[in-house]
């Protein structure tokens, strides 16, 4: 009997935390923008701006600057997970929540758990905003899906890296730059926005060895053809990967810091 | 169990790197009382707070809230106080009436108590009007009040203020002070910090006086400033060539010492009832004075007396 109200309490717990994240994203126009303004504007600006130089047009280079832009969105909007829980930490709130008779570990699940809402918002405001331009993937609208989950599973193991990060690092404006010069190395040195073939022999090496190149090549490869791919499958074990390797450190860190 | 403490603090101890910040210290809080610690910046006041409410754990030594070991039933001994941090720990971002709905569920009330408890403690903390309103906009006094608010969301019959009225202005200051008697009134156990030697002297029923870690005294704030000495009593010879006879007469009398700074006097009073005796003495030998002065020892005497600071 205990361990079930424990549980409901976790539960319960870690719902209104992660609603008190979501009003959070919501009041601060700074998250706000990772999730809702930067998509639009980079699908914008990217689209209407290289479109001609790199495919040709516009409509040819929405198949290769979509997943782009979706993946790119993935990583900022993760990252603000390390610098909200570094701010919850600094402000003196995670006191409080410490002291209250609720599960331990709620502020952290609830943290992860908004994360995935901001995903699948941020993901859903891309691929509109892609749809709206004129991107119309042979796929169809199931694999759409397909692929806007696998961006924001890729997006929410991410964010267990920013979260441990955000608990390690001193202040949350080191959390802020740092995970921007990772988002933005990331996402342009790797095949999002231009065809790989078109670099040199060195920046083709690097752009091979960023992960996040795979993730682009398996979400297009999917849109191309309709099926499940080889590389898909590489992505999602390597994210999680990534879950069972951070999810620990993370949470050892966590407790370390309580 | 008629006579359990409210908190029992037995040789609690904390190092940080072999440096001790908390040195050994024990005290009991009974219910119903106000109990503050009293130091200098620096002496372990909220380190030993931190401790006690289980959001550091401590290097050695126990803390029992309501009979309850924090160390073996901390999610108990939590659910039984509440806890107003030294910085207002509220979420900047939202408003008044979201922080406390927040901190309602989070405290295990269903959504419709939330709401209730919500407006009770909007109405009762003045917040109504700017409940909606981004904390960004509160000042800090409303952002204290807000935050004692959500301290007290369960009506926990054991609440913790560590420095309820640092930084703040002399009439917000007073109008914290009310609230906190208020909370007493109602039968509230309260364990607040303090630097402030007045705060304590108003608040609290009895004080512990903390420096370097150690608990140097502790005792109702009477006690403490009798500990100091008795009553100052100051005054000048008008004649100088009455000065022996002057001397002479009070050690007789009071049997102390006397201070002699030119033709100024100055004798510690036991008891204040020494003064009357005295002052007839001096009359019958003729013997002038002005500028009498008659001072109780302050806290400030026992801080001063007590505690040796940072520097």
């Amino acid at each position: 009997m205990e361990v079930k109200t424990q549980r409901g309490n976790l539960i319960m717990n870690t719902a209104t935390m992660a609603y008190r994240n979501l009003l959070k994203t919501f009041h601060n126009p700074d998250r706000f923008m990772d999730v809702i303004i930067q998509p639009v504007m980079f699908m914008l600006m990217f689209g209407y701006l290289f479109g001609g130089a790199i495919a040709g047009n516009v409509q040819n280079y929405l198949p290769t600057i979509v997943p782009g832009i979706l993946i790119q969105t993935m990583l900022s909007a993760s990252s603000g997970s390390g610098e909200q829980i570094r701010e919850d930490l600094d402000s003196g709130v995670f006191d409080r929540f410490k002291s209250l008779p609720m599960a331990h570990i709620a502020p952290l699940a609830g943290q992860l758990f908004a994360d995935i809402l901001r995903l699948v918002i941020a993901a859903a405001v891309s691929l509109t905003t892609g749809y709206l331009m004129g991107w119309r993937p042979a796929a169809g609208f199931g694999w759409v899906v397909v692929i806007a989950l696998l961006a924001v599973f890729t997006g929410w193991a991410i964010s267990w890296i920013f979260a441990l990060l955000g608990l390690l690092a001193k202040n949350a404006s080191t959390v802020s730059s740092f995970s921007l010069i990772v988002m933005l190395a990331l996402s342009f040195l790797s095949n999002a926005f231009i065809p790989i073939k078109t670099l040199s022999k060195t920046m083709q090496f690097i752009a091979y060895m960023n992960p996040i190149t795979y993730v682009i090549t398996a979400i297009r490869q999917i849109l191309a053809t309709g099926s499940w791919t080889h590389e898909a499958v590489l992505v999602l074990i390597f994210g999680i990967g990534i879950v069972l390797v951070f999810a620990p450190l993370t949470v050892w860190a966590y407790n370390r810091n309580n | 169990m008629e006579t359990m403490n409210a908190i029992e603090v037995n040789h609690l101890t904390k190092k940080f790197n072999n440096k001790i910040a908390v040195d050994d210290i024990s005290f009991n809080v009974k219910k119903g009382e106000v109990f503050g610690l009293l130091g200098p910046n620096g002496a372990g006041k909220t380190t030993t707070l931190r401790m006690i409410t289980t959001l550091l754990k401590s290097s050695n030594g126990s803390v029992k809230i309501f009979g309850h070991d924090t160390a073996k039933e901390g999610r108990l001994a939590r659910s039984m106080f509440g806890l107003t941090g030294q910085y207002a720990s509220v979420d900047e971002d939202i408003s008044a009436r979201e922080n406390l709905m927040i901190f309602s569920r989070l405290n295990g009330l269903s959504r419709a108590e939330s709401k209730q408890r919500t407006q009770e403690l909007l109405t009762e903390f003045s917040l109504l009007d700017s409940a909606d309103k981004s904390l960004k906009d509160f000042s800090g006094g409303m952002r204290r009040r807000l935050d004692l608010a959500v301290s007290l969301i369960t009506r926990p019959a054991l609440i913790f203020l560590d420095e309820p009225t640092t930084g703040l202005d002399p009439r917000t200051r007073t109008q914290m002070w009310d609230t906190i008697r208020k909370l007493v009134a109602q039968g509230s156990t309260i364990l607040l910090t303090t630097q402030y030697l007045d705060e304590a002297d108003q608040l609290a029923d009895r004080i512990a006086v903390i420096d370097h870690g150690k608990l140097v005294k502790i005792g109702t704030p009477e006690e403490l400033k009798k500990q100091i000495g008795g009553t100052k009593l100051n005054f000048t010879i008008d004649k100088s060539s009455q000065m022996t006879i002057a001397v002479q007469l009070m050690t007789k009398q009071l049997d102390e010492s006397i201070g002699q700074t030119g033709q100024q006097l100055s004798a510690t009073l036991k008891n204040i009832n020494q003064l009357t005796p005295l002052l007839v003495t001096l009359q019958q030998a003729k013997i002038a004075i002005s500028n009498l002065t008659v001072q109780e020892p302050s806290l400030d005497d026992v801080f001063m007396n007590l505690t040796v600071g940072k520097n």
